[in-house]
């Protein structure tokens, strides 16, 4: 359902929006009924001249089993659905697959902030590349992300991964993501970040390992011939 | 006594703006919150037209910037929220309804209750104010999350958010002296025979709402007493630099925010449960039940506000506590539903106006409710957290309840409020108008919200996968039906106003309801009854059979001696 709006490019995308899907089949089912029944008996029971409305108090047994079977029902719908919700919950939120890279995301008003690895595939060292509303990554590899801010709330969208966090000051907080498909999509920020929030998107930009390594190793040429001058 | 009261010759001023009469205050708050509304109203129109025709003037606006585009959504939520949906459901009704529907001549603290209102045009006049300020009015979203509501320097708006928050804080103040008003009126003051289960679903219905209210409204002022002194005084409750944390006032705001829900939705359900159980004729289906659900709702609604914050850097475990609660609230929730269908089963409905709103209220409210599941269900939030999915949810919530539910109620009781029957024919096209191009406004907006549209963006051109034709011809259409839902409130307005002046006059009891506030003349003079009522059975005694009329008004004495066996059920 989802998918036919936007792709998914990400290894949890997919079951997110099965999840999506199962829940639209059960309330679904449940919407059709109740409208169903709904509008049958506005026109079933409409008034007709001479007939007399029945005196039900729905208080006996066998009135009452009318609303406990659809409550029991319901509950039935529900604890599936808290199942399956959790099951999704716990594995895009609360566990860490083992990482293959790692990137910072720096948020501020009204910009974001990558930083990536190096030649030397390690973040937090002297090479680190670093963008501004453009994240690069390599298809089919496990990331780790640390989200910060800088000033107050955003929030890191992805909607091609399904994948959205906010970012609080004062805190880092920790992720993950596994890209599975290559091209070039939209970041958004999610939580109303002041005046600037409308503009406030970023390009991430999903590529093979080829095109991945190329791009960083053109990037830290770059770098290098910046800081190169810099230093003695 | 009544006559003491209805010889009084009071000036306009003491009779309309200074009056302690409950039925004075309830249409103060019901015109103040119908011109809130059109505000609420002129404020949508606004940013849907720069959503749907981006970067063009808007007639009778201008050009919207980004700052006035913020400023327009947030007051907007706040205004529909804190000064329609409340002051309407809770304060309009509230006030009108309770005296007359339990049968006494006023509230318990008239006083009190004047104050009340008072209390609650300062905070509407300080939110006006708020727009006038250097900087503009509030943008920071109605949520007001910290950083950004707490700094200037963050929102840019240094007094507009001030004002915005202390016009919360006093609309807050209002309704908890209303609140204790309701709540101990409807304990003190009831008709002699009414016991608590003879008492109208509607009244219970704002009794709980109001309690709920007062009980979770509490830890919100303290949060934004916080939040005051943050921006006025340089202290830092939300300021992680100095040891604060903006996350607390999220569960401040939603510890509230979402009990709030429930508090606007239980007078609406009770609304719309009268007015089925009168226009079908019928009994309502299982009434203790429907106060049962209305309890457990209540109970719920206090431990469910975390899921607004599944993504926003909670404890991720939380979120699995949250998901249950949330999705258990749905039980009780649809059981009000089905009970209230199944008070239709074996009816003799007639849809008059009020029928069709109410009849619209469970069609629509029944769209809200199914896709709250997707929000409640933690996994899936996280793709549909902040989009235009959750935007169009609540709004499928909130017009059935602060819109569609009112106007059953105000087309419902407007004979009693003046002596004066609305014109059916405008009323049904208002109607149609109404819910057709509701409609068209939100379900365009659900898929606009499942293909990726974020919330409280001014303009999607900065976001390429976002700017595609296709949406946007969605958001225009959304565009296009706001203008017409609101232009068709013009038929309402027009309606509501010449049948005050030349609408045929009301009996007592148009609608051959059982209900108390139908014994009263249409309108009721002050003191409301001619003689106080006693009650002697429960509201909803329709079709009762052995009797030749299809209602029998709660205060009729029994019928002892003429069919003392004919309805043994009914009959106490």
């Amino acid at each position: 359902m989802i998918e036919r709006l936007v792709p998914q490019a990400s290894s949890f995308a997919g079951d997110i929006d099965g999840l999506i899907w199962l829940i639209t089949l059960l309330v679904g089912f449940w919407f059709l009924v109740a409208e169903g029944v709904l509008f049958w008996l506005v026109f079933r029971f409409r008034a007709k001249k001479g007939e007399k409305a029945q005196y039900i108090t729905g208080e006996k047994k066998e009135e009452m089993k009318w609303i406990s079977r659809p409550h029991n029902l319901v509950l039935l719908c529900d604890i599936v659905i808290i199942a399956m919700a959790i099951k999704v919950w716990v594995h895009v939120k609360q566990t860490m697959p083992t990482a293959d890279a790692k990137v910072n995301i720096i948020s501020q008003q009204w910009a974001w902030t990558f930083e990536h690895a190096g030649p030397d595939g390690k973040l937090g060292t002297e090479d680190d590349l670093r963008t501004t509303d453009e994240l690069h990554v390599e298809v089919g590899k496990t990331y780790h992300f640390n989200l910060v801010s800088r000033d107050v709330l955003h929030s890191f969208s992805v909607p091609v991964f399904r994948l959205k966090q906010d970012a609080v000051p004062g805190r880092v907080i920790t992720g993950w993501f596994q890209p599975t498909k290559t091209g070039t999509f939209d970041i958004q920020c999610a939580e109303m970040c002041g005046v600037g929030h409308g503009l406030m998107g970023a390009r991430i930009i999903i590529e093979s390992p080829a095109a991945h390594a190329a791009w960083v190793a053109e990037r830290s040429g770059e770098r290098l011939a910046r800081t190169g001058e810099a230093k003695p | 006594m009544s006559d003491a009261h209805a010889h009084h010759d009071e000036g306009w001023v003491k009779k309309y703006l200074w009056s302690t009469d409950h039925k004075i205050i309830g249409m103060q708050y019901l015109f103040t919150g119908m011109l809130m509304a059109l505000l609420g109203g002129y404020f949508a129109y606004a940013f849907r037209m720069q959503l749907g025709f981006p970067n063009q003037p808007v007639p009778g606006f201008g050009l919207v910037s980004p700052n006035e585009y913020n400023a327009l959504v947030t007051n907007h939520g706040t205004i529909m929220i804190f000064w329609v949906a409340m002051p309407v459901l809770i304060a309009a009704f509230g006030n009108f309804l309770i005296p007359l529907m339990i049968g006494c001549d006023d509230m318990v603290f008239p006083r009190l209750n004047r104050l009340s209102y008072q209390i609650f045009l300062v905070s509407a006049l300080v939110l006006l104010a708020s727009f006038f300020v250097p900087g503009g009015g509030f943008g920071g979203a109605w949520t007001a999350y910290p950083p950004l509501s707490s700094q200037a320097k963050f929102s840019l708006t240094p007094a507009g958010s001030t004002l915005w928050l202390l016009a919360v804080a006093l609309e807050f103040v209002a309704f908890l002296i209303g609140g204790i008003n309701f709540v101990t009126t409807v304990m003190n003051s009831r008709a002699p025979g009414m016991k608590w289960h003879d008492i109208p679903v509607v009244i219970w219905m704002i009794v709980i709402a109001s309690i709920v209210f007062m009980a979770s409204v509490g830890p919100l002022v303290a949060g934004a007493v916080m939040l005051l002194m943050d921006q006025q005084f340089g202290t830092g409750f939300y300021d992680p630099i100095r040891g604060g944390d903006p996350i607390l006032w999220q569960h401040l705001f939603w510890f509230f925010g979402h009990p709030e829900v429930y508090v606007v939705l239980l007078p609406a359900m009770g609304i719309v449960i009268e007015v089925i159980a009168v226009f079908s004729r019928k009994k309502v289906f299982a009434y203790k039940m429907v106060l049962y659900t209305a309890f457990a709702t209540g109970i719920l609604s206090f431990f469910v506000w975390a899921h607004h914050q599944f993504v926003a850097g909670i404890d991720p475990r939380m979120a699995n506590v949250f998901t249950v609660t949330t999705l258990l609230i749905s039980v009780p929730i649809a059981e009000m539903l089905f009970v209230t269908i199944a008070t239709l089963y074996g009816g003799s409905i007639r849809l008059d106006t009020p029928m069709l709103w109410a009849v619209a209220f469970v069609a629509e409210f029944l769209l809200g409710g199914v896709t709250g599941i997707y929000l409640g269900s933690s996994g899936s939030d996280i793709y549909f957290h902040d989009t235009y999915f959750v935007l169009a949810h609540f709004h499928y919530t909130f017009v059935p309840i602060a819109i569609i539910a009112v106007f059953a109620g105000i087309t419902y009781w407007y004979p009693k409020m003046f002596g004066r029957m609305l014109d059916e024919r405008l009323g049904k096209l208002h109607f149609w108008l109404t819910v057709i191009a509701f409609n068209f406004i939100f379900i365009p907006l659900f898929i606009t919200g499942a293909a990726g549209d974020h919330r409280r963006i001014y303009d999607y051109t900065k976001f390429p996968d976002l700017a595609r034709p296709e949406l946007q011809n969605l958001r225009a259409l959304a565009t296009v039906a706001t203008v017409v839902m609101l232009s068709a409130q013009v038929i309402f307005l027009y309606n509501f106003f010449k049948s005050m002046r030349s609408g045929k006059r009301a009996e007592a009891n148009p609608w051959q309801a059982n209900t108390l506030e139908w014994l009263a003349p249409s309108p009721p003079p002050h003191g409301n009854f001619a003689e106080l009522p006693t009650v002697h059975r429960g509201p909803y005694e329709y079709s009762v059979p052995g009797r030749d009329l299809d209602y029998w008004p709660q205060s009729d004495p029994p019928e002892d001696d003429a069919a003392p066996d004919a309805a043994p059920e009914a009959a106490r």
